[in-house]
């Protein structure tokens, strides 16, 4: 198969699997019985905060906004035409702050959090987990024992536990937020080392997870490649150890980029909770709050760039793979 | 013929796709011998290698034990605790946050609920929970990765497509989409646990199928599927007896995951709020711990015991999960020097072998 062809293939399925997101992300909330819109104004006419008036004016925007008085697929193109264009609407509980907005706001925390330690903790790990594998023995049954329950924890426990001891027993670090009260971001020396302050245990929770799942892959993938045919064959051959270890890494570690480049692409969900237990100003946080007011524009707004950002990862490594790969291209149906 | 060797030689290998002339060897080679390798197979092939073959029983290692430990103690928690711990998870037992004393063994949450009580009922819930969803999750993914990969042809393609597809959107956002439409709505079945483990088992499905497809489809292709039909069997009953068995240990790998990944999911869920209605469980005690400023205010008791069972739970599970896969997959068992120097010897004793031998006249089998 040519390599146009292969993208092309591979085009047209991420294609399928972004359409079949927007229509869950549309569809889903529509399911409800009663529009959303209703259950929403109706709340705030209960609290009370909103008077009869401008209740009407509300409610008449979003049903026009959303093309409520619609049907269904005109309300479907409507939604597809503000994807496009960029529009994720405008939040139910904060009206009339656009989501854009909102959402512009909580990236750049996620993204600050993330990034580093998906970076270093895919570094130590990977590092720890080929050690463990060549040294054996004791060495390794520890390193993957601990490895293994740094991997098995789920993220925001780490925290929990962390938060605990680090943060309310020995006080070094602050309980939780990510810049002090009273100061406003911005680009300035002591606004940096203040949330510096802040990032430093969020920062730790995230990358020992993130090492303990590089070093168990990495292990047994390392230990796969020491068993297989031509470690045995070079070892016949009498080529020098050093060589063989540099054929194996070299194998192993091709899996572990691809898991480099996923988890960079899940990198904007993947640790809503534990933004959400440090109180963290990011994307989890937003959709925890935007939960509990049932703000759905802010809510499918999030799925939708999460899905989205996740899809392009797995579209851009499989391109990457045809080109680098030529048995992927060559390989029959398979995993497609 | 008895014991473990069948078990440990048929196993297809490795967690991803298996070439089919790998798996082809082993059986033919495998039954040929007692024990020992067959001529013309490759001498040192991990399974076949003769080692230890005294040894009764599974050859499981002490991570297996130490997590079979923690299941139980985890399940004799949530199932045997209601019958010997007094309070019950939704008593009034006393204030906001009263430490841990000697009638409360944990203290009380801000309900003034008995903690340990509510522990008690969250992990039978979130037990209850992730075995349910990683039972339809894994009969999902089993019945259409059989189907896919043994059927084979347009079938294959287009439930590979679905599951592609499926697998593609992360299962988080499912989740949470379908949830919130479920907490809005007014089937009071679905807002319950029973409707939350059905949730995750539908989302969860899809690689199981992908992984089951791959392995059946190396099964598709051996002699006794051929048997099967010449002496007249069905497709259903080829499915359930021919193919089945031979990935049956691969699917108890496959769903003591999905149990594990299930009680984790319904836990972020319930700690973003969307967790089942009425009722408890470990990432409801959560929820309701940090929501009610329990880390503030120092009452460690509050989400200390939720957080360990939950880490114990997913710990054990995927200790079991590697343990298991030691078992039926002995490349990656280790011993490391020693297994080398076995290997070593092995070799050496093979290439003794190969030098006084002709080659037999065999071709790729």
């Amino acid at each position: 198969m040519g390599l146009g062809r292969y993208i092309g293939k591979k085009a047209l399925w991420y294609g399928g699997a972004l359409l079949a997101a927007i229509v869950l992300n549309f569809i889903l909330p529509r399911l409800v019985p009663g529009n959303p819109v209703d259950t929403i104004v109706s709340s705030l006419a209960r609290g009370g905060s909103v008077t009869a008036d401008q209740q009407q004016k509300i409610y008449a925007s979003f049903v026009s906004q959303f093309g409520l008085d619609k049907p269904l697929w005109q309300q479907f193109l409507i939604y597809l035409n503000n994807i496009v264009h960029g529009n994720l609407g405008v939040s139910f509980s904060a009206y009339p702050v656009s989501v854009n907005h909102l959402v512009g706001q909580a990236v750049p925390w996620t993204l600050a959090i993330q990034l580093p330690s998906i970076i270093i903790g895919w570094i130590i790990g990977n590092a720890l987990g080929a050690i463990a594998a060549f040294k054996g023995g004791r060495w390794d049954s520890g390193a993957f024992t601990s490895s293994l329950l740094l991997s098995a924890m789920p993220y925001y426990c780490l925290s929990i536990i962390l938060l605990y001891f680090l943060a309310l027993k020995a006080g070094l670090f602050p309980v939780g937020g990510a810049y002090s009260y009273g100061l406003s971001p911005g680009f300035n020396m002591q606004f940096i080392t203040d949330a510096l302050h802040y990032y430093w245990l969020p920062f730790l929770s995230l990358v020992l997870v993130i090492i303990g799942g590089q070093a168990v892959g990495m292990r047994s993938m390392a230990i796969y490649e020491l068993g297989s045919d031509y470690v045995n064959f070079s070892r016949g051959l009498g080529i020098g150890q050093g060589k063989i270890v540099g054929y194996i890494f070299h194998n192993a570690m091709l899996p572990q980029i691809t898991g480099l480049a996923l988890s960079i692409g899940t990198m904007v969900g993947g640790a809503l909770i534990t933004e959400l237990v440090f109180n963290y100003p990011g994307m989890g946080t937003l959709l925890f709050n935007a939960i509990s007011s049932n703000d759905y524009p802010v809510i499918q707004s999030i799925t939708l760039i999460i899905t989205v950002a996740v899809l392009f990862a797995n579209f851009a490594v499989e391109v990457v793979y045809g080109i680098v790969d030529p048995r992927i291209r060559a390989a029959k149906t398979g995993e497609k | 013929m008895t014991g473990i060797i069948p078990t440990d030689a048929l196993e297809p290998r490795g967690n991803e796709e298996l070439p089919h002339e790998v798996a082809g060897t082993d059986v033919g080679t495998q039954f040929t011998a007692d024990g020992s390798p067959a001529a013309g197979s490759a001498p040192d092939s991990g399974p076949t290698a003769p080692k230890k073959r005294r040894r009764s029983g599974l050859n499981v290692s002490p991570r297996f034990w130490v997590a079979i430990v923690l299941v139980a103690f985890v399940m004799l928690l949530a199932f045997v605790g209601p019958f010997v711990y007094p309070y019950g998870p939704n008593a009034a037992a006393g204030g906001l946050y009263d430490p841990p004393s000697a009638h409360h063994w944990l203290g009380t949450d801000n309900f003034g609920h008995d903690v340990l009580g509510v522990l008690i009922a969250g992990s039978r819930n979130s037990l209850f929970n992730g075995l349910l969803a990683g039972v339809i999750a894994t009969t999902i993914g089993v019945f259409i990765g059989i189907l896919a990969g043994y059927v084979g042809g347009w079938l294959e393609e287009a439930l590979m497509g679905i599951t592609n597809v499926v697998l593609a959107i992360p299962a988080l956002i499912v989740l949470i989409l379908i949830s919130v439409s479920v907490q809005n709505s007014n089937i009071s079945f679905m807002k319950g646990i029973v409707g939350l483990a059905l949730v995750i088992g539908i989302t969860s499905w899809p690689w199981t199928a992908r992984a089951v497809r791959a392995q059946a489809s190396s099964v598709a292709t051996r002699e006794h599927i051929d048997i099967a039909k010449l002496s007249g069997a069905r497709l259903p009953s080829i499915m359930a007896l021919d193919v089945f068995p031979y990935l049956a240990s691969y699917i108890v790998m496959a769903f003591v995951l999905q149990v594990a990944s299930a009680i984790l999911a319904e836990a972020s869920l319930s700690m973003l709020g969307l967790g089942p209605q009425g009722t408890n469980s470990l990432g409801i005690q959560l929820h309701w711990a940090l929501a009610f400023q329990a880390m503030g205010s120092g009452a460690w008791w509050a989400f200390f015991p939720p957080t360990i069972i939950l880490t114990l739970v997913s710990f054990a599970l995927l200790l079991l999960q590697s343990s298991l896969d030691e078992v039926f997959n002995p490349r990656l068992r280790r011993g490391k020097k020693k297994a080398v120097k076995a290997a070593a010897a092995r070799r050496a004793a093979a290439a003794r072998r190969l030098a006084s031998q002709p080659v037999p006249e065999r071709a790729t089998s």
